[in-house]
């Protein structure tokens, strides 16, 4: 390490947020997930209620309305790319954060997909592969303009890269 | 056919002409599915009355397998151009697979115990290519041995011009390790005569159940027999009985899994291991996609000092432990392979290695210790008193793991490679080709953010496709990361306030 001491590194922050609108989404996502949980048991209240079920269905209301709250907004905060001409790098995550770095010279193929619910925001996710089985590098909550445009650039940068990016 | 050349017979001519599976396939793929149905058929026929629905059930499947084979090899065929490997297969559904040659990375010879009988070997050629999960490389089931040990030369032997004249050497290669009889006494201390006796006992069980023969209840007789026996007597008895089995099973297993094991570097810059009593296999790896070795300890084999190897590669197939290096051995052993294998003078595998923050050993103290306390607990609630003292009983062990989880815990980097190991019941140390990272994660949980932790993962096209260095100080394992492949994380690094 050239003169940089080792007690004091960290990563920094990747450059972009993504779109404002990614709190929505997030928080769609949040209450169908908690509606799937919470609407059976009140259809199982209606018929028979006991204590246990009562308490169930409440302990779910409140966790739910909490977590739909705080972790949009959380995510909103964390969530960060950047795209560099030798590297894409990302954050994601809320109670758990996950950074990760992959060479364009690595890159293997890049799309861009949206969901029926991103698609109803004008959100875009810009998945970018690599030869690794551990799974691609996900940009999430893009505007689908600035999606398309990186991913065209991504692809421009791969194609000139030589090599089979393994 | 190939056009005939008199002279140069070791000179690998590139098959252009489409060709079929060895005919031989018809009866030998009958032969295998049959020897796997064997059970079935004894239950159909011996042990029923003789019923004629027993008899034509019987008929047909054996028709049907018998059908299905020669339906295959009709409408199999494959040819191996200057470019690619093609092969042809499917009646109803026809599938049509092309590899490109300079993107196989290795090439793996089977051949099951039919297969032997008539001289064949089925060959799977593997890419490292994951767009489709379950595709499993491209495999031609089977051809001649004799066709399959050309078409291995051919397929690893890529298409540029000095190779070829690598090819025309004599094929013999320098051996790196072979089977050793003192290696048995590893057998036991892998626990697969454990497995393979309760499996045999289940299957055995089972069966003579679906019989209606009266096993159960001569043993039944004889529980009741053990049972009015002391219960010293008892414990120490059954005891014996299971170490036995146990031992001969592994034993067992070991032979008919490892016999006659070989590794050897082949003139063609392949590595190569052959192994197997029954079924045979011989896998070869390209030695430019070899990424790394990983040398596997399991507790009770490392209690006796020994491990075994596996090759951190692309392109071979999940199924069958197709990247086994080095069998159960001495650990030293392996070491001594791992350096072979990688051409270091010293395994890297042996690096001393930089321990982990106590931070870490609190996590896995505490994980090691809280589930059964609370487990503890509730029991203590719902169940007799026994079971929570047993629980209870158990934490110290828990504890032990715990410390030597902490204990195996580990990195360090050479010249050109990374080391991390973890783990205890299975201690695991990779040692990762740096120029084989194709990019890096950092991961951190809610406790780890306040333990000051990270997870540095490096992904890589090889083996498992990403191998962790779990529990690092965040400044430690950010520096590794920035030495072990330069330039890629530099610019995203800072220097906190």
């Amino acid at each position: 390490m050239d003169g940089v001491s080792n007690e004091v590194l960290r990563l920094r922050a990747p450059r972009h947020q993504v779109s404002r609108k990614s709190i929505t989404l997030w928080t769609l996502h949040a209450l169908i997930g908690w509606a799937v949980l919470l609407v059976p048991q009140l259809v199982a209240l209606v018929f028979a209620a006991s204590p246990w079920q009562v308490a169930a269905a409440v302990a779910t209301l409140v966790l739910g309305t909490a977590h739909t709250l705080v972790m949009p907004r959380w995510r909103y905060r964390v969530h960060r790319w950047e795209a560099t001409p030798d590297a894409v790098y990302t954050l994601a995550g809320w109670l758990n954060q996950e950074w990760r770095i992959a060479p364009v010279s690595r890159i293997q193929t890049v799309d861009t997909k949206r969901g029926p619910l991103q698609q109803l925001l004008g959100l875009s996710t810009v998945t970018v592969t690599t030869a690794s089985a551990a799974g691609p590098v996900l940009i999430e909550g893009l505007e689908h303009g600035d999606a398309v445009r990186l991913a065209d650039e991504l692809t421009t940068t791969t194609q000139a890269t030589p090599g089979d990016a393994t | 056919m190939t056009t005939e050349l008199p002279a140069a017979p070791e000179y690998a001519e590139p098959v252009v002409d489409w060709h079929r599976l060895d005919v031989r396939m018809l009866v030998v793929r009958p032969l295998n599915e049959l020897l796997g149905l064997v059970p079935l058929f004894v239950g159909l026929l011996v042990l029923g009355k003789g019923e004629t629905w027993r008899i034509l059930v019987s008929a047909g499947v054996i028709a049907a397998i018998v059908l299905f084979g020669l339906l295959r090899w009709i409408t199999t065929r494959y040819r191996i151009t200057a470019e690619q490997v093609e092969l042809h297969t499917g009646l109803l559904v026809r599938k049509r697979l092309a590899v490109p040659r300079d993107r196989i990375r290795t090439v793996d010879l089977t051949a099951k115990l039919g297969h032997r009988l008539f001289g064949l070997s089925a060959i799977r050629v593997g890419t490292g290519q994951r767009d489709q999960p379950g595709e499993d490389g491209l495999t031609l089931d089977a051809v001649s041995s004799a066709e399959a040990e050309r078409l291995r030369v051919l397929l690893l032997t890529t298409a540029k011009a000095a190779t070829t004249a690598v090819a025309a050497q004599e094929r013999t290669g320098t051996e790196l390790s072979k089977w050793d009889n003192r290696w048995l006494r590893y057998a036991p201390l892998t626990l697969s005569g454990l497995v393979a006796a309760g499996a045999l006992f289940g299957f055995v069980a089972n069966f003579a159940r679906e019989l209606d023969i009266e096993v159960l209840d001569p043993m039944t007789e004889a529980a009741h027999w053990v049972a009015r026996q002391p219960l010293g007597l008892t414990v120490a008895v059954f005891a014996g009985v299971v170490l036995l089995v146990a031992t001969l099973g592994s034993a067992l297993v070991y032979v008919v899994q490892f016999h006659g094991y070989r590794l050897t570097r082949e003139p063609d810059d392949t590595v190569r291991v052959r192994r197997g009593l029954l079924t045979t296999r011989s896998v070869s790896v390209a030695e430019q996609r070899l990424r790394g070795v990983e040398l596997v300890e399991p507790l009770l084999l490392r209690a006796g000092r020994g491990a075994h190897a596996k090759t951190v590669t692309t392109g071979l197939g999940r199924k069958g432990e197709s990247n086994l290096l080095l069998p159960p051995a001495p650990v030293t052993e392996a070491h001594r392979v791992s350096a072979e294998v990688l051409r270091q003078d010293r395994s890297p595998t042996l690096t001393p290695l930089r321990r982990h923050p106590v931070a870490a050993l609190r996590r896995r103290m505490v994980r090691a210790v809280v589930p059964p306390l609370v487990l503890a607990a509730v029991l203590a609630w719902f169940a007799p008193d026994w079971t929570w003292q047993v629980v209870l009983a158990l934490v110290p062990f828990a504890a032990l793991l715990g410390w030597d989880r902490y204990r195996s815990l580990g990195h360090a980097l050479t010249e050109r490679h990374l080391i991390a190991r973890a783990g205890s019941a299975i201690r695991e140390t990779v040692a990762l080709q740096r120029t084989g990272i194709i990019g890096w994660r950092v991961s951190r949980s809610f406790f780890q953010r306040r333990a000051g932790l990270v997870t540095i993962t490096a992904t890589t096209a090889a083996g498992d496709g990403a191998y962790h260095v779990v529990d690092v100080a965040e400044a430690d394992g950010l520096a590794l990361a920035d030495e072990a492949v330069p330039d890629l994380l530099r610019p995203f690094l800072e220097l906190a306030d």
